[in-house]
């Protein structure tokens, strides 16, 4: 048994530190393409930056950073999003452990420190990877010391959710609206290169296919790829589980709307072939997964947050 | 200026650390005179000699740290930035015999118990008024009164169910009554953690003494919501209500709904249909039975109080008064902490319990009394002057300290509303020893006992000692510059 408004802010407070690594992963793959240019102009890098919600012409990396990293205006960026996990956490001090508290806290006054140095120093990389490793950190001290009951399902449900929509945008920055051969951006190697490593997905990539990185294969790993945490068919695997998982807790013995949009994702998923999603048009398979994702959030308030209360009085 | 310490019998660094230490005029709680420290206190001393002022210092960051990492903090209304603060820590224990316990622990039983009859008696039959033991027009003018809880039943009669009372110690030594805190008393968390902290900070000294553990305070609160659940619940579904995140004392309510480990809930969380309370969960409505509050009476229901508060539940007064749901403390209790009939609880226990106080009051100067009005409107300069339905410091003038305009202007105050202040002499507070920046300092301080009642009157052997942390201050409050520090009741 759980507060519905509990059930809430669990699930969000792990949506928005989700959040935050991807926004840190998305100015890490934006820095480095506009490393090696003179000026970062063209059509992906503004897609990037609409992605970020900045202004395109915002110009070199420090400023871009800057917007994405620490401007609390931009409610994507790194600060709101943590700023926003950390208000949720505390609505629920009393449902997750003191060393998730401690350790999301730690984050939150960590990020005030850095603005001022990264301003200065111009070294991005150094937040991005602070704030990887910090959520890291909390998903690890989220398992170890929270019971695995249902709060721990709802910041699953969250995290896998936020996760499968993330990977899904930022894969999506690098195709166009086009099917077939078009589909694929002209971008060089290293961009996709950096597209894995900001997914800390290099090494996984390279185990798996050699360090020969090319398009098609960048996208079955980070789409299809059943082991990698961060592919989208895993957290699509997840999210189901833990959406099973949520029914059995709430008592829902009949098969609810969410279990069923969660299952036919994830089996979509499991039989789906890269070669036909890139010649059928990639960005509409990414944005249907967004697309479904959403529905899934739909119905898990419908189902146990905000319900009427007339059904519920009656049943 | 005394120097409290005899720098021949300890090690030089503890003479340059009590360099500063002031002895003057009033009770000191670690020196009976320069040179001669309390018995009690003997060995915490040996322990300060064992360590050098840097070593102080770095534990002094160390408990900082604990408390800010922890996120023990409060909220501090009307300053704009910097929302959250930590309540200033004090590493020096404060310590209380066990033969100074056994009186406190007597006479604040005694005085919930009385308090509780009271409340009982003026929602109901009203013997007290009509005996003019208590004057009417006190009770029906306070502002805290509830009409809407006459002939109420409240299971126990436990209308006060944690109480939270103020005492301060005069020149002479003897613990006398301040103020009784009946409504939705804090700072119980506080109480806890300063003690967590302590034994970080001293492990040694805990091994030489014999300190009453505090850290049961929750089993005892649990325990006391089981008591007032109404009858026909033999295993009750309990709730913590909190205004949220935004009140200045979520993190207690937080931390004393996981202590007891109950769901801590806001109004939105909960409705009421037919008189019955639910609350809204992933597995549908529950029906709740007892409700620990932490949000004032005004709040509480917007049908019956205020009508603006997001912070209540619709129709709860009407589900309470059909005794369908317990709630601690009871609605309407604010009327016995109202300081102007707090002057008369000495009267209340000789009343109904036909005993002498244990602990005695403060002389208190009733205003809307002419001639106490005239006597205090002479004397302000010298007086402590208070709103009397105010608390946590506001709305007070401390006349020896204040100002000629902040006098005129409570001056022109109280002959606009006599019956809403009350006014004190001045009391010299006594004084602990504090580590502070410069070495070791004594610094005015109270004491806030934790008391229970749910079957019978419990207190918890210890207590919230809040310090005035700035020189000469006499204001102990967190949100007027205080801090706090652990309070140890020895076993023998």
């Amino acid at each position: 048994m759980l507060l519905s408004r509990v059930a809430d802010a669990i699930y969000w407070l792990s949506r928005y530190l989700e959040r935050a690594v991807h926004t840190a992963r998305v100015v890490d793959v934006a820095v480095d393409h506009g490393l090696g240019r003179p000026s970062a102009t063209d059509e992906s890098a503004i897609e990037i930056y609409r992605r970020l919600m900045l202004p395109p012409d915002t110009g070199p990396a420090v400023s871009l950073a800057d917007g994405a990293l620490f401007d609390t205006a931009n409610r994507n960026s790194v600060a709101a999003c943590v700023i926003a996990a950390r208000e949720n956490a505390r609505q629920v001090r009393d449902e997750i452990s003191s060393e998730m508290w401690e350790q999301i806290n730690a984050l939150y006054l960590e990020i005030g420190n850095m603005r001022d140095d990264v301003l200065s120093s111009g070294r991005t990389n150094y937040v991005t990877r602070s704030i990887t490793e910090g959520v890291h950190l909390f998903e690890g001290i989220t398992n170890a010391t929270m019971g695995h009951g249902e709060g721990w399902q709802y910041q699953q449900a969250g995290r896998f959710l936020e996760r499968a929509v993330g990977t899904a945008t930022l894969l999506d920055a690098f195709f166009t609206k086009e099917a077939g051969p078009a589909a694929i951006r002209p971008l060089d190697q290293a961009d996709w290169v950096s597209l894995l490593r900001s997914c800390c997905a290099l090494e996984s990539y390279c185990r798996r296919y050699t360090a020969d990185v090319r398009p098609e294969r960048v996208t079955e790993f980070l789409l299809l790829n059943a082991e990698f945490p961060r592919s989208i068919r895993f957290s699509a695997t997840r999210l189901e589980g833990a959406v099973a998982a949520l029914a059995r807790y709430g008592g829902r013995s009949d098969g609810t709307r969410a279990e069923r949009l969660s299952g036919r994702l994830r089996a979509s998923l499991d039989y789906a072939q890269v070669d036909e999603v890139l010649s059928e048009g990639p960005h509409a398979y990414l944005s249907g997964v967004g697309r479904q994702c959403m529905q899934i959030h739909t119905a898990l308030y419908q189902t146990y947050i905000s319900y009427p209360i007339e059904s519920a009085l009656s049943a | 200026m005394a120097i409290a310490y005899d720098t021949g019998a300890m090690p030089a660094s503890m003479g340059s650390l009590f360099s500063q230490y002031d002895l003057d005029g009033v009770f000191d709680e670690m020196f009976e005179g320069v040179g001669r420290p309390r018995p009690h206190y003997h060995a915490l001393l040996e322990e300060l000699a064992s360590v050098t002022p840097e070593e102080l210092q770095r534990r002094q960051l160390d408990a900082d740290r604990a408390f800010l990492t922890q996120g023990i903090t409060f909220t501090v209304y009307g300053d704009e930035q910097g929302t959250e603060r930590i309540f200033p820590f004090d590493l020096l224990p404060r310590i209380l015999t066990a033969g100074e316990w056994t009186t406190l622990e007597r006479g604040l039983a005694q005085r919930l118990t009385a308090i509780n009859l009271f409340l009982k008696d003026i929602y109901n039959e009203g013997r007290i008024l009509a005996e003019g033991v208590v004057p009417r027009e006190l009770v029906f003018s306070c502002r805290h009164y509830r009409r809407e809880m006459r002939g109420v039943k409240v299971h126990r009669d436990a209308y006060v169910s944690v109480a939270g009372t103020d005492l301060v110690r005069l020149e002479d030594g003897r613990f006398v009554v301040l103020e009784d805190n009946l409504r939705v008393p804090s700072g119980v968390s506080y109480m806890l953690a300063n003690r967590e902290v302590t034994k970080r900070v001293f492990p040694g000294l805990f091994s030489r003494y014999n300190v009453r553990p505090i850290a049961h305070y929750g089993q005892g609160l649990l325990a006391t919501l089981r008591a007032i659940a109404p009858p026909t619940c033999p295993d009750p579904t309990i709730v913590v209500l909190t205004p949220g995140v935004g009140n200045s004392a979520y993190f207690e309510h937080a931390f004393l709904a996981r202590e007891m480990g109950l769901p801590l809930v806001e109004g939105r969380d909960l409705l009421v249909h037919d008189t019955i309370v639910y609350m809204r969960t992933t597995s549908g409505l529950r029906r709740v039975d007892v409700i620990y509050r932490r949000v004032d009476d005004d709040f509480l229901d917007p049908l019956a109080f205020r009508a603006d508060s997001h912070l209540g539940v619709a129709g709860l007064l009407n589900a309470f008064r059909s005794g369908h749901v317990a709630i601690a403390n009871a609605i309407g209790t604010g009327v016995a902490d109202d300081k102007a009939i707090y002057a008369y609880v000495p009267a209340m226990i000789r009343f109904y319990l036909s005993e002498e106080p244990v602990l005695e009051n403060v002389q208190t100067y009733l205003l809307s009394n002419p001639a106490d009005r005239s006597h205090v409107l002479e004397h302000l300069d010298t007086m402590v002057v208070k709103a009397v339905g105010e608390s946590g410091g506001y709305g007070m003038l401390v006349g020896p300290h204040s100002t000629r305009a902040e006098r005129e202007d409570f001056r022109s105050r109280i002959v606009a509303d006599p019956r809403n202040f009350i006014a004190q002499p001045t009391l010299a507070l006594s004084r602990a020893a504090c580590f502070l920046q410069e070495g070791i300092e004594a610094r005015h301080v109270d004491l806030r006992p934790y008391v229970l009642y749910g079957e019978r009157a419990m207190v918890v052997p210890g207590g919230l000692t809040r310090v005035a942390l700035r020189k000469g201050s006499l204001v102990v409050n967190s949100s007027q510059g205080g801090g706090s520090k652990d309070t140890w009741v020895l076993l023998d």
